[in-house]
């Protein structure tokens, strides 16, 4: 009987493939790699992601992205990294990752009175 | 409009001038069009779906103005829909090449390529010429072009030196498109530029980049032409017909 394994990965943690892996996920629907692709909309503000799509190369991701995400003027600047090069925290430490920080409302500048001259805090 | 004794030369060749442009923008793009949906690939779609909208946006600009001066030059009310839905096979003046079937990915990003390159030069021409509205049109319209260069230049590349299967589909598609790029270059009476004069850069362009594509660019072909004096191929009707039946069928519907 034919063993069909399924491999799940965490967002973006996916495993370097070589041609001949069998349990390769992407091989068999789409030859191309997965890309993030950051927008920043704006001189001064920062890059943010806008989502993700696959493209043989940098240059195609790049290009790629400015006809996916730009199309309805969202941005000036590009960057595209691939999604394998992106690491992420696993859902099963929210707990000890994230809740510590729910009752220290210490931590937040709100305790002290900023002048009218400072602006963009 | 030809038979019209009222209009003088030079406003008919100017109106002609811009029809030509309108209807080569036309053409292409609603060919172009077809590949919504069917793309290679999701983004790749997207992009021949954007750059089919920035063809057809150029052809709308081409189009209202060239109703701008048929109506000042006659008693008419010609729109850009009238122009674009309402005319016959003989007049339109597009490039034989716009109203080719798609073919397979490889021919329609090689008549992209041959035809950007193409336009980015006469646009490039345009800007500096003496009519104001078809300058600023150019003026807009080559950025766009520029990318379509960009873009189209590096599917040939990546095709023409690919894989074994990738390049015998480019050099198929040199094969079967290369003799209609001859009539970019065959100066007619309503040519407000000298389109003779942009051979040799288009040339050496289409050289440079299939040269990285390790393709080589025939030599003494046979050219086919007759688009721009409204003479088609068998392909103009069918498209139209397809496009126009709507406007044809329903007179005057709306959005």
């Amino acid at each position: 009987m034919m063993n069909i394994q399924i491999k799940k990965f965490y967002y973006g943690d996916i495993p370097d493939s070589s041609p001949s892996s069998s349990n390769d996920v992407r091989s068999t629907e789409n030859p191309w790699p997965l890309w993030e692709i950051f927008i920043r909309s704006k001189q001064g503000l920062d890059h943010k992601h806008a989502g993700s799509l696959h493209a043989a190369d940098a240059q195609m991701a790049i290009e790629n992205a400015r006809d996916v995400y730009t199309r309805r003027q969202e941005g000036l600047s590009i960057w595209a990294v691939e999604s394998k090069f992106i690491h992420a925290s696993n859902p099963d430490d929210a707990e000890m990752f994230y809740e510590p920080s729910t009752d220290k409302v210490y931590r937040h500048p709100t305790f002290y009175d900023l002048p009218d001259e400072v602006k963009h805090m | 409009m030809d038979s019209n004794q009222q209009i003088s030369k030079s406003t008919n060749l100017q109106i002609n001038q811009t029809l030509h442009l309108a209807d080569t923008a036309l053409i292409l793009g609603q060919r172009n069009s077809d590949w919504c949906a069917h793309g290679p690939i999701l983004e790749q779609d997207i992009a021949i779906t954007n750059i089919t909208l920035d063809l057809i946006g150029q052809a709308r600009n081409f189009y209202q103005y060239a109703a701008t001066l048929i109506n000042n030059a006659e008693n008419k009310n010609e729109t850009e829909d009238s122009l674009a839905y309402l005319r016959n096979e003989r007049e339109f003046k597009n490039f034989l090449i716009c109203e080719l079937p798609n073919g397979n990915w490889a021919q329609t990003i090689l008549r992209q390529f041959l035809f950007s390159v193409y336009q980015e030069l006469l646009f490039e021409k345009l800007i500096a010429c003496n009519d104001q509205q078809l300058s600023a049109i150019a003026a807009k319209s080559i950025k766009e072009t520029k990318y379509h260069v960009k873009w189209s230049s590096e599917w040939v590349i990546r095709l023409g030196d690919g894989t074994e299967e990738s390049k015998t589909k480019m050099e198929q598609a040199i094969d079967e498109i290369w003799m209609y790029t001859g009539e970019f270059f065959i100066a007619n009476d309503y040519d407000i530029i000298d389109v003779t004069s942009i051979k040799s850069k288009w040339l050496e362009k289409i050289n440079e980049i299939f040269e990285e594509a390790t393709l080589s660019v025939p030599e003494n072909t046979f050219m086919q032409s007759g688009g721009k004096n409204g003479i088609h191929t068998e392909y103009l009707g069918f498209l139209l017909s397809e496009m126009q039946v709507l406007q044809r069928t329903y007179p005057g519907a709306n959005w």
